[in-house]
């Protein structure tokens, strides 16, 4: 019992246990026999004028039921955890029961899973089952950050752009869900120089996607640019082992304009997800990865009905 | 109101023994046990009018209990409830978890209709239809063709251990098993398929809870009506407890005649001949057949008892006797209370019927099985939920469109595959992607994910906040039998400030 910092509790509540069962048998002794009125078999109490408490017996059988809850109990401790800290001879333990049911569940599932195994994504992407399996495991694992649709947020990539941190090949995309993602920008200002250099680096990059920046203050940041090219490459085209993103194109993971950019680049970023290996079986990731990979096709790949 | 549980038990307890080592005990008072074995009842058989009608329900339950699981109905079972698949199959009707309220308007109605029921004509279900006397019944006929009628029972336990004997009590152990473990059987067979399991039955490959339940019912078909019996009614059964709330003095029960049958006594020297003023006799010629007949053990004779489950066999039987000393029947009968006491005639009796409370439990049983009926023939086909997404609210996409993401749950409750068309409406402007129809397979439920998008400036215009939008999914008529039907579900749009 973890809940507990002394072991003497769990001697304590194995006691109180025991004790009760031995008591509950006690009772049924000692209350099998009682001093009654002989005259008219009632406890010699009257109510309301005429109500009288009987003292009809118990049938037998009701009392042998009561002792089989005891032998139950009694029987029940020794074979289940129950008593004090004693695990019971079986071994049983919720954990156990929910591996046991993982694995059968696994088990039946696994032929389903075995005919897509050595398929590829394009493959698998005209597999009407194996879409519909993709599109149940995205909801349930994926949508809560990147949408029901794919199409993520602020913050969380959209799966549905071809626009790839990482790379969009199936195998890479397993990679990214098996073993999960950190992206780390770190802060720049001090690297950059002073605020002002921040903020006209800021419109030099908005002015690589021709978004809407000054043109006077970018081309002053042009020179300071060469900081930030470590990572995202001379042209800013970024760099997929690194996940540092494309900075030319209009996809804004982390929101777009002057302030929001300077914000970045001072400050850092460190954007992370989650590994799924724990949740997700490799087969299972196998499927939800083509599926994830067809999410992004321009033209999709249509599944065959 | 002898018929009160408090009061009701009418034997007197064993004196255990005066015990010496409590106090000495005085007089007036005495030492008993407080557990006692309970008197084995050898019920009589008995033929007549309410017998028969006792068997007609019991072949009319027993065969739709049995019967039920093997009919077919659209190419599968008619009725089943796929706990694992949490889908439950009645004849046409396809019903899910969420109509779990039918099940509670089915219980309300059972309850109304035993309370109006009772209220009229006492214990009918007790007497006739409970599974605890249907069982009963069945388990005494085979006790009669393999032990014999009540005094050769008495006379089998008591005589020593014989091969007679061990045949006839294991023939009958034998049977009343097979009978208990066809029963557990059937049972499991509204929950897994009935054939799939009559197949295994034969492989012995029957799963885990497969195995559990059968014998489980098996046993406790076997036990209930063959050992515990009127056991059951008196000490487990709720129902026989609270029934006496929904008596009155005009609710049929059986009851005896006492100003006719009163003063009871044998007719010694003249049989029916009897001058009944000379002798100062009733007609009850207290040969103790309603006793014996009794399968709780009571003597009618006594009063209304709590015991007394309303079979009429001592109806039957002393209406046979009755007609052998050519004596009126009916010394036992149904009658109400005020009718035995106020001699009523019976159109009097029928008249009082239409009282308040019978009134009322019709009128209560009238309005929920209408409300159920109703319920159930304006229940959709489909249905739909709409969750938002939670992640992300709304988001700008193509740079001039505002979109929400919704999943939409579509569950088809029909048998056959169908498709439906998804529109939205509520925001002028609004788009749905994807705006394929969408298709779902039979009994199944599947998640869709949808987007809806709204122009830029529409959105402006609509202002920044929440705003309230419908989903229209409109079934699309295959045939005949699948008329196309919409349902809405509204959910809300949000524009970013």
């Amino acid at each position: 019992m973890s809940d507990f910092v002394s072991s003497g509790w769990a001697v304590f509540v194995a006691a109180i246990t025991i004790v009760s069962l031995v008591a509950c048998l006690a009772l049924l002794i000692i209350a099998s026999r009682r001093r009654v009125m002989a005259s008219d078999n009632t406890t010699g109490h009257v109510w309301d004028v005429d109500l009288k408490e009987m003292n009809n017996p118990l049938p037998r059988w009701w009392m042998w039921l009561f002792v089989g809850t005891v032998v139950f109990a009694a029987v029940y401790l020794a074979f289940y955890p129950g008593l004090g800290s004693s695990p019971g001879t079986l071994g049983w333990t919720s954990q156990g029961q929910y591996q046991a049911e993982q694995d059968k569940a696994r088990a039946a599932m696994a032929p389903v899973y075995a005919r897509y195994a050595g398929l590829p994504a394009e493959e698998l992407a005209k597999d009407a089952q194996a879409m519909g399996i993709g599109e149940r495991l995205f909801l349930n694992n994926c949508a809560q950050c990147h949408g029901s649709n794919g199409r993520g947020s602020q913050g969380f990539p959209n799966l549905t752009d071809n626009d790839w941190l990482y790379g969009g090949t199936h195998d890479i995309i397993k990679t990214t869900i098996t073993g999960g993602r950190n992206g780390v920008m770190p802060p720049m200002a001090a690297a950059l120089g002073s605020g002002a250099d921040v903020r006209n680096v800021a419109n030099y990059v908005l002015s690589l996607s021709g978004s809407r920046h000054d043109a006077a203050a970018a081309a002053l940041g042009q020179s300071k640019f060469a900081v930030c090219a470590a990572c995202h490459g001379p042209d800013a085209k970024g760099n997929q082992t690194l996940g540092a993103p494309n900075l030319t194109d209009k996809i804004w993971l982390h929101g777009v304009g002057e302030a929001a950019i300077v914000q970045i680049v001072t400050n850092g970023k460190n954007n992370m997800m989650p590994a799924q290996a724990s949740r997700l079986t490799p087969e299972q990731i196998h499927v939800l990865a083509a599926y994830v990979w067809n999410l992004s096709q321009t033209t999709r790949v249509a599944a065959v009905k | 109101m002898c018929w009160l549980p408090m009061s009701g038990i009418s034997r007197r307890p064993r004196v255990w023994r005066q015990s010496s080592e409590l106090s000495p005990v005085p007089p007036d008072e005495a030492v008993i046990g407080l557990y006692r074995k309970e008197d084995k009842i050898y019920a009589r058989a008995v033929s007549g009018w309410f017998a028969r009608w006792r068997w007609t329900l019991v072949w009319c339950t027993q065969l739709l209990f049995y019967g039920l699981p093997w009919l077919r109905w659209n190419g599968r079972q008619a009725v089943l409830f796929d706990l694992g698949a949490r889908r439950f199959y009645i004849l046409d009707l396809v019903l899910y978890p969420q109509d779990f309220i039918y099940l509670t308007g089915l219980l309300i109605v059972a309850a109304y209709s035993l309370f109006l029921f009772t209220a009229v004509a006492g214990r009918l279900w007790c007497g006739y239809a409970c599974p605890q006397t249907v069982y009963t019944e069945i388990f005494m006929w085979v006790e009669r063709h393999t032990e014999g009628d009540r005094m050769q029972r008495i006379k089998l336990d008591a005589a020593p251990w014989t091969a007679s004997k061990f045949l006839r009590k294991g023939g009958k152990h034998a049977v009343w098993l097979a009978i208990g473990l066809w029963t557990g059987f059937t049972f499991v067979g509204y929950f897994t398929p009935v054939r799939e399991l009559w197949a295994e039955a034969f492989t012995a490959s029957f799963g885990p809870w497969e195995s559990f339940w059968t014998l489980f019912y098996g046993l406790a078909t076997y036990g209930n009506a063959g050992w515990m019996r009127e056991q059951v009614c008196k000490y487990m059964c709720p129902y026989a407890r609270f029934q006496g709330a929904m008596f009155d003095k005009d609710t049929l029960i059986i009851g005896y005649d006492a100003e006719r049958g009163e003063p009871r006594g044998k007719r010694r020297a003249q049989g029916r001949k009897t001058d009944l003023d000379a002798a100062n006799l009733g007609h009850c010629i207290d040969c103790g057949l309603c006793v014996q007949v009794c399968p709780t053990g009571i003597d009618i004779r006594k009063g209304l008892q709590y015991e007394c489950i309303g079979c009429a066999a001592c109806i039957d039987v002393c209406n046979g006797v009755m007609d052998k000393m050519q004596y009126p029947r009916g010394l036992v009968r149904y009658d109400t209370e005020n009718g035995l006491k106020q001699h009523l005639p019976a159109v009097q009796r029928l008249k009082r019927v239409l009282r308040p409370r019978v009134l009322v439990y019709t009128a209560v049983l009238c309005l929920i099985v209408g409300g159920l009926g109703t319920s159930l023939a304006l229940r959709s086909p489909f249905r739909v939920d709409v969750d938002r997404d939670r992640g992300s609210l709304a988001r700008m996409v193509d740079d001039d469109w505002v979109e929400n993401g919704y999943r939409m749950q579509l569950m088809n409750a029909t048998e056959k595959p169908q498709s439906y068309r998804i529109t939205v409406v509520g925001l002028p402007g609004s788009v749905l992607e994807p705006s394929a129809d969408v298709t779902v397979q039979a009994a199944q439920t599947r998640w869709v994910p949808l987007s809806v998008r709204v122009p830029e400036e529409r959105a402006e215009a609509a202002g920044a906040g929440a705003h309230r939008i419908d989903f229209v999914v409109e079934r699309l008529a295959t045939d005949a039998d699948t008329p196309s039907r919409s349902v809405r579900e509204h959910s809300t749009f949000l524009v970013p400030r």
